[in-house]
């Protein structure tokens, strides 16, 4: 079976998060670039799926600046077999549209099976594209799974997922698309063999051209949502705090909700 | 000419969901800035019930695809019986409460007829060119941003904008017969398994009471639940209470669970690692209670009161009940 893992390269969740004043893009320097989270549950289920299943050739797509490469190198070191980086300043200004116009170029044609990617990308927070590369590939897509069984023999996957308050267990013809969410697996940590072994595996780049994307379809010039603005937004918050006894703070908290927040 | 403005609502056991109504309430207002009419969609099997009741909510039409094969939720039948009615109607704007429904549906179809999607939508201006203000980078940082080509989908934030109220005007239901394709049949729902909860989800709520790692075990959440049985609030938990098993996953507040925004938020033995305020840092009113004073928490609280919470949220409990007795 063949098995394609989107991944995208995202601050680290604990960064700070700066934009100067008129720009429309974080200030980069000093940021640590990291699998997006829900992405390291796609990886996961893959190396799980070929414990279980045998044989199982696993690629890690990634779309981003060179940096990305270590995404990809990540994904290598955990088991993935090769790795296409899809990589061109073309994709400046490229939206999540663009971007998964791009992805399903990058796996057309590889006749995978399965293609696990993430419930949202923890950057821009779209949670789009696993569901428009499965739009664009013409592939079923079971968005937030939460456990994921596959059927060789049959042809067949079925996953459970979460739908704020209820799951559903969805059996579905392969080749699909599925977005991980949180309580799928356990992701594991990259062994020192894996990173050795990392840098022999093949990495693939591929730009705008070698997809066969037109200019027009590609970064600003095919986007549909362009940022007008960037900000950072400052909250201010009463900061009112209350120290001594309960039976004091007590009644002079639910007396403020009350009377100055106008809450209760 | 302006295109009409759409809401898509969103059942729940055969009733319109709260951030449907807002929706709603939100289309309205874009609706009438831009002087179009307001089309509302209601998908599933008793759809047609359910569109009764919408009509009252103040849209000028309501959409009703009623068929067996939508009882269950499922992506491309869905899809297609929306997608084929913007087809033939054209809105220029469809707005969608944010859900985990909503967001799958929107994100299939949004690709499929090339439209123009922003997700989580905390404030619009539509009165001249369409400008949504999205948070990104889990919160940390905001854009506004501004589409090419219609028709755009936009998913707007629960509690932001004002729910429409049901009025005595009766808009006019119009039932739409789906056409399917067999591929829109390639995954199927085999099962649908509905927890038993009596309390209203994180997501719906007006007012959550949320705990932590210090709340020492699953034992202990007595004392959240009585608080929040005052306020008439849901119980939310933080990633590590959810971890140690003593909540279920669905209660999570945070980055990788929920992203909520009630008008009054109290936090109970929770720290405020960043992966939690960014779930949880909209709400309108934020309290606090905590027993260490230097807790993160209180740098981005309205309210807090160091302590212990075994003592302190008992205490409050008692006064939130007096003052509503008086
Ligand atoms: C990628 C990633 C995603 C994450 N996603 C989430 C997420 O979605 N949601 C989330 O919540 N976290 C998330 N986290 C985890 C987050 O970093 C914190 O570890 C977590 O929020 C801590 O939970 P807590 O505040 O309950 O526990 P702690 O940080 O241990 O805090 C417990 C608090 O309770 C107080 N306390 C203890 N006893 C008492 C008492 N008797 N009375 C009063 N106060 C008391 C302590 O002073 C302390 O401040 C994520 C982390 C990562 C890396
Ligand atoms: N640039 C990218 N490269 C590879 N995968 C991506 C990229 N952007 C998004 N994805 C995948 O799509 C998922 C949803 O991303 P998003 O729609 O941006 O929130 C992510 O979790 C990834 O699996």
């Amino acid at each position: 079976m063949r098995v394609a893992v989107l991944v995208k390269h995202v601050p680290d969740t604990e960064t700070r998060i700066q934009v100067k004043p008129g720009d429309k893009k974080i200030i980069d320097e000093g940021v640590t670039y990291v699998v997006s989270p829900f992405d390291e549950f796609a990886m996961e289920e893959a190396l799980l799926l070929r414990e279980r299943l045998g044989d199982v050739q696993i690629t890690a797509v990634t779309l981003g600046p060179q940096r990305a490469t270590e995404a990809l190198r990540t994904c290598l070191a955990l088991g993935a077999d090769d790795a296409i980086l899809v990589s061109d300043p073309a994709f400046d200004g490229a939206d999540a549209y663009v971007t998964a116009k791009a992805l399903a170029a990058a796996l057309k044609g590889g006749n995978f099976d399965l293609i696990l990617a993430g419930k949202q990308a923890v950057d821009d927070d779209a949670a789009f594209v696993g569901a428009a590369v499965a739009e664009f590939l013409d592939v079923p897509v079971v968005n937030l799974v939460t456990k994921l069984e596959v059927d060789k023999a049959a042809g067949t996957a079925t996953a459970t997922r979460d739908l704020d308050g209820y799951s559903q267990v969805i059996e579905v013809k392969l080749p699909a698309l599925f977005t991980a969410q949180k309580g799928l697996n356990n992701p594991r940590l990259p062994a020192l063999m894996g990173i050795m072994k990392a840098k022999k595996k093949e990495l693939k780049v591929l730009n705008a051209q070698a997809l066969g994307l037109a200019p027009g379809e590609v970064g600003a010039a095919g986007a549909k949502v362009e940022v007008k603005e960037m900000f950072v937004p400052s909250k201010a918050r009463r900061n009112k705090v209350l120290t001594g006894a309960p039976a004091e703070t007590a009644p002079e908290l639910v007396k403020l909700l009350a009377e100055e927040a106008k809450i209760l | 000419m302006a295109k009409d403005i759409w809401a898509f609502i969103e059942l729940r056991e055969g009733k319109p969901r709260k951030i449907s109504l807002e929706a709603i309430g939100k289309g309205k207002e874009l609706a009438a800035a831009r002087g179009v009419k307001l089309g509302a969609v209601v998908i599933g099997a008793g759809s047609g019930a359910a569109a009764a009741e919408v009509a009252k909510y103040g849209p000028d039409v309501v959409y009703a695809a009623e068929d067996e094969r939508l009882k269950d939720y499922s992506t491309e039948p869905y899809a297609r019986v929306l997608g084929d009615l913007i087809k033939e109607h054209n809105p220029g704007v469809v707005l969608f409460g944010v859900s985990a429904l909503a967001k799958d549906l929107a994100a299939r179809l949004a690709a499929r007829l090339g439209a123009s999607l922003a997700g989580d939508v905390i404030a619009l201006e539509g009165d001249g060119e369409l400008v949504a203000t999205r948070p990104v980078y889990a919160g940390k940082a905001q854009t506004k941003v501004g589409f090419k080509g219609e028709p755009v989908f936009l998913t707007i934030r629960p509690n932001v904008f004002p729910a429409a109220a049901a009025g005595d005007k009766q808009a006019e239901v119009v039932k739409v017969g789906p056409k399917f394709e067999d591929k829109d049949f390639r995954a199927q729902v085999k099962e649908t398994i509905v927890p038993k909860k009596e309390r209203v989800d994180v997501l719906e709520a007006d007012i959550i009471v949320s705990g932590g790692r210090g709340m020492k075990g699953p034992e202990n959440y007595g004392i959240i639940e009585k608080l929040a049985d005052q306020l008439g609030a849901a119980v939310g938990a933080s990633r590590a209470a959810v971890d140690a098993g003593w909540r279920p996953y669905s209660d999570q507040v945070g980055q990788t669970g929920k992203v909520v925004g009630p008008n009054l938020y109290v936090a109970c033995g929770i720290s405020g690692a960043i992966q939690h305020l960014v779930g949880m840092s909209s709400s309108k009113v934020i309290v606090a209670i905590n027993k260490d004073p230097d807790a993160p928490i209180f740098k981005v609280c309205d309210y807090g009161i160091v302590g212990d919470l075994f003592e302190v949220v008992p205490a409050v409990t008692e006064e939130v009940k007096k003052r509503k007795g008086q």
